[in-house]
C-alpha cells in the first residue's frame, strides 16, 4: 500500500542520454565545479545525475594572467585560460575520488590542434570511471591561425570525425554560442559523429574599468555566464533541437528547477548548472528537490513526459 | 567547512564608510582560525550574484534574550563600502538572513619560538590581524602597525589595545600618529635586527614595501592577500595570484582561495611580471 503511494508521490526523474542513465537531469557545468571533491563537503555527489569535470589537456595548462573574473549584470566574466592539471594527472589523481560514487563521470577536454583532441580522448578511453567525454570545441586552433574549432563547421566536423575514430565512450560535443547559424555547426558535429550536443558554452564579452581605461579581465575579452545568457541559451537550445536527433543537454544560467524546466520544455534531455554552483554550493540539490516537486504538482509520472513539450 | 543560512545579529558604522557586522554563526569559534574567510551571500537575489570575501575578524557569543537559553555564537566582521555588495550589506539589520560559508582558506601560522610578533596593517587590511592578536598574545609581545589615508580609515584599534598589543599609527594626511605611510614605521623598528615576525595584510603597494623591508631585514614575512573570488573553494580558479619563480614563459599561479589567502612571502612572486594579452575567449 505505502509502495503504491510512494509511486505516484515520486514522480521518475532518470533519464537516458547516448546510453547513459542518469538518475535525474541535473548536472554540473565543466570548470564550475572543479573536480568534484571542491564541492563534496556542501552537496552529496550521489544526488546528482552526474559529474562533469573541469576541461582537461593534453599537457597541464597553467592559465591565464589575473585578473581573471569581474562581476556584470545578473552575470560574470572569465578567462580563467583552462588552467587545468592535464589529462594523466587526472586520470592518477583525481579519478580515485570520483568513482567512490555511484553518479557518472563526464570527462570535458580540449585541444590546442586535432591531434591533441584525439591524443586526450584516446587517453581517457580506457580509464575505467569515465563514462562519457565532453569535447570543448570553443578553442582556437593554434595550426590554423587561431580560428576557433567550434565557428567553422569544416573544422569542427573534421576535430569530432577525428576524436570519434579514437574513443568508444559517449562523445558529448559542447557547442559555443559566438556563431551566426548554430544548427549548420549542430547538424555538422551530429553527422561527424557526436552521440549528445551540449550547450552553451560562455557568450564572449568584455568589460572596461572606466577610471583606469583598462579591460577589467587581463585577458581583455572573456566568456559571460550566469542568469543574464539564460534567455540566450533558451533560444540556441531550442533552435539546435529542432535541427539533429542526438540528445540536446542545455546549460547556460540555471539557477534554479524553473530555469532548468525552460531548457527540458524547450527539449532539452538535461541540463548542465554552472555559475549558480558558485553562489549557491547546493543550487543543483535545491533544483533536483524543486523539480520532483513541479513533477507531483503538475502530475507528471515521468520526466521524460515534459520533454519537448513546447506549445507553438 | 559549511554553508550556514542564518541571520544578521548587528550592523553598526564605526567610522564614515566603515560597518561591523555581527552574524549567527554556530560552530565557528570551534572550527575558525586567524585568517580564514567567509563568502556572505547578502540577499537572496542575483544583485549582486556572486558572493563576497570577508576576513574573520573574530568569533565569540553573547548572551541570548532569555537566560535559559545557550548563548549564541557569533561570526565578526568589518568591512568597508566599496561597490554594489557593500553597499547592500550595509542596509542590513539585525534579523536579515545572509548565507555564510565558511570558514575557509588557510590561515596564519606563528612560530612559537619567536618571543616578539609585528603586525602591518593598511586601513580595512586590518580585520584578519584582530583575531590573529587575540592568539598571540597569549605568548608574545606584540606591536600593530597600522595606517590609513587619514584617522576615519584607522578602525577598531582601541581593541588591539584592550589585548595589550602596542599600537602604532601613521596616516598620509597626519590626521592621527605620525604623518607618512605606515611602512616608514615598519622600517624603523627593524633598523636595529632582532629576532621578529611580520604579519601584513593591506593594498598591494603596502604589502610590496613591506616584502621588501623584511627581505632587507630577513624577517620572516606572512602576507594575507585579497584576490577577486567567486567561488572560495577552489573550483573556479579565477582567485589565482602568481607564485614564486612565475615567468611569462612559465607561469606559476598559486590558488588563493585555498592556498592563501594567507602566504609565506617567500612563496609569491614579488616581481611585477608583464602582463601577457591575449586575444579571443579563453573559459
Ligand atoms: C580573503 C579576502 C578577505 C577580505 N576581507 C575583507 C574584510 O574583512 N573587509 C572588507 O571590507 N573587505 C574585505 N575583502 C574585500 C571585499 O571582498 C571587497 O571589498 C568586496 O567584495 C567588494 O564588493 P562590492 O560589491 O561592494 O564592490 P565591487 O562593486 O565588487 O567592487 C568595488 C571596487 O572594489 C574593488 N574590489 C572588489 N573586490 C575586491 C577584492 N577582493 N580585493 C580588492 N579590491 C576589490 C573592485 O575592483 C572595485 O574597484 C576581502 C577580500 C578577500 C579576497
Ligand atoms: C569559471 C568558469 C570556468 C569554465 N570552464 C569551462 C571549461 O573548462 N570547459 C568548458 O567546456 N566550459 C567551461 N565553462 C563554461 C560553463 O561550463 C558553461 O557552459 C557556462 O558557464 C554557461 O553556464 P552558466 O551560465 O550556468 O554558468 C566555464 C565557465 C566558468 C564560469
Ligand atoms: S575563488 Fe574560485 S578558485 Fe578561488
Amino acid at each position: 500500500m505505502s509502495n503504491a503511494v510512494e509511486q505516484v508521490l515520486k514522480p521518475k526523474l532518470a533519464v537516458e542520454i547516448a546510453g547513459l542513465k542518469l538518475k535525474n537531469p541535473i548536472m554540473p557545468a565543466s570548470g564550475t565545479f572543479g573536480y568534484g571533491e571542491e564541492y563534496s563537503p556542501y552537496i552529496d555527489l550521489n544526488q546528482l545525475g552526474a559529474i562533469v569535470t573541469k576541461g582537461m589537456s593534453l599537457n597541464p595548462k597553467a592559465g591565464n594572467n589575473t585578473p581573471r573574473i569581474c562581476e556584470t549584470v545578473s552575470g560574470m566574466l572569465n578567462a580563467i585560460g583552462l588552467q587545468n592539471v592535464g589529462v594523466d594527472a587526472f586520470i592518477k589523481d583525481k579519478m580515485a575520488f570520483l568513482s567512490q560514487y555511484d553518479t557518472p563521470v563526464i570527462v570535458n577536454f580540449f585541444g590546442n590542434t586535432q591531434e591533441e583532441y584525439g591524443e586526450v580522448a584516446a587517453r581517457l578511453d580506457d580509464v575505467p570511471g569515465v563514462a562519457a567525454l565532453e569535447m570543448n570545441i570553443s578553442c582556437p586552433n593554434v595550426k590554423h591561425g587561431g580560428i576557433v574549432f567550434g565557428t567553422d563547421p569544416q573544422a569542427a566536423a573534421a576535430v569530432v570525425t577525428s576524436v570519434r575514430k579514437r574513443t568508444t565512450k559517449p562523445l558529448i560535443v559542447k557547442l559555443t554560442p559566438n556563431v551566426t547559424d548554430i544548427q549548420i555547426l549542430a547538424r555538422a558535429t551530429e553527422e561527424a559523429g557526436a552521440d549528445a550536443l551540449s550547450l552553451i558554452n560562455t557568450l564572449t564579452g568584455m568589460a572596461v574599468d572606466i577610471k583606469t581605461r583598462k579591460p577589467r579581465l587581463a585577458n581583455t575579452i572573456g566568456g559571460l555566464s550566469g542568469p543574464a545568457i539564460r534567455p540566450v541559451a533558451v533560444r540556441l537550445v531550442h533552435q539546435v533541437v529542432q535541427a539533429v536527433k542526438v540528445p540536446v543537454i542545455g546549460i547556460g544560467g540555471i539557477t534554479c528547477a524553473a530555469d532548468a524546466l525552460e531548457f527540458l520544455i524547450v527539449g532539452a534531455k538535461a541540463v548542465q548548472v554552472g555559475t549558480a554552483n558558485f553562489v549557491n554550493p547546493d543550487a543543483m540539490a535545491t533544483i533536483i528537490a524543486d523539480l520532483e516537486k513541479f513533477c507531483v504538482e503538475e502530475g507528471i509520472a515521468d520526466i521524460n513526459d515534459l520533454i519537448g513539450t513546447l506549445e507553438l | 567547512m559549511q554553508d550556514l543560512k542564518t541571520i544578521v545579529l548587528s550592523n553598526q558604522e564605526i567610522s564614515p564608510g566603515y560597518y561591523r557586522m555581527k552574524i549567527l554563526a554556530s560552530g565557528y569559534s570551534e572550527s575558525a582560525k586567524p585568517g580564514q574567510f567567509v563568502m556572505l551571500r547578502v540577499q537572496r537575489s542575483f544583485t549582486p550574484l556572486l558572493r563576497r570575501p570577508f576576513g574573520v575578524f573574530q568569533v565569540g557569543f553573547i548572551p541570548a534574550d532569555c537566560d535559559t537559553l545557550p548563548p549564541k555564537e557569533f561570526i565578526e566582521l568589518v568591512y568597508k563600502v566599496v561597490g554594489g555588495g557593500t553597499e547592500t550589506m550595509r542596509e542590513l539589520q539585525s534579523g536579515d538572513a545572509v548565507e555564510l560559508l565558511g570558514p575557509l582558506g588557510s590561515g596564519f601560522t606563528a612560530d612559537a619560538s619567536i618571543a616578539e610578533k609585528i603586525l602591518v596593517g593598511g586601513g580595512i587590511g586590518l580585520v584578519p590581524l584582530y583575531m590573529l592578536a587575540t592568539e598571540l598574545v597569549k605568548t608574545s609581545k606584540v606591536s600593530l602597525f597600522v595606517g590609513g589615508r587619514t584617522r576615519d580609515d584607522i578602525i577598531t584599534i582601541s581593541e588591539f589595545e584592550r589585548l595589550g598589543v602596542n599600537v602604532s599609527v601613521a596616516t598620509e594626511d597626519g590626521s592621527l600618529g605620525e604623518t607618512g605611510f605606515v611602512t616608514r614605521l615598519l622600517e624603523q623598528r627593524l633598523e636595529e635586527p632582532h629576532q621578529t615576525e611580520v604579519f601584513a595584510c593591506g593594498p598591494m603597494p603596502m604589502l610590496d614595501a613591506v616584502q621588501k623591508i623584511c627581505a632587507t631585514s630577513e624577517v620572516s614575512l606572512q602576507v594575507s592577500l585579497e584576490a577577486l573570488m567567486a567561488c572560495g573553494v577552489g573550483a573556479c580558479l579565477g582567485c589565482v595570484v602568481k607564485g614564486e619563480g612565475h615567468t611569462i614563459n612559465e607561469p606559476r599561479y598559486l590558488c588563493s582561495c585555498t592556498s592563501g589567502p594567507v602566504f609565506n612571502a617567500e612563496s609569491l612572486d614579488w616581481n611585477k611580471t608583464e602582463a601577457i594579452k591575449m586575444v579571443g575567449g579563453g573559459k
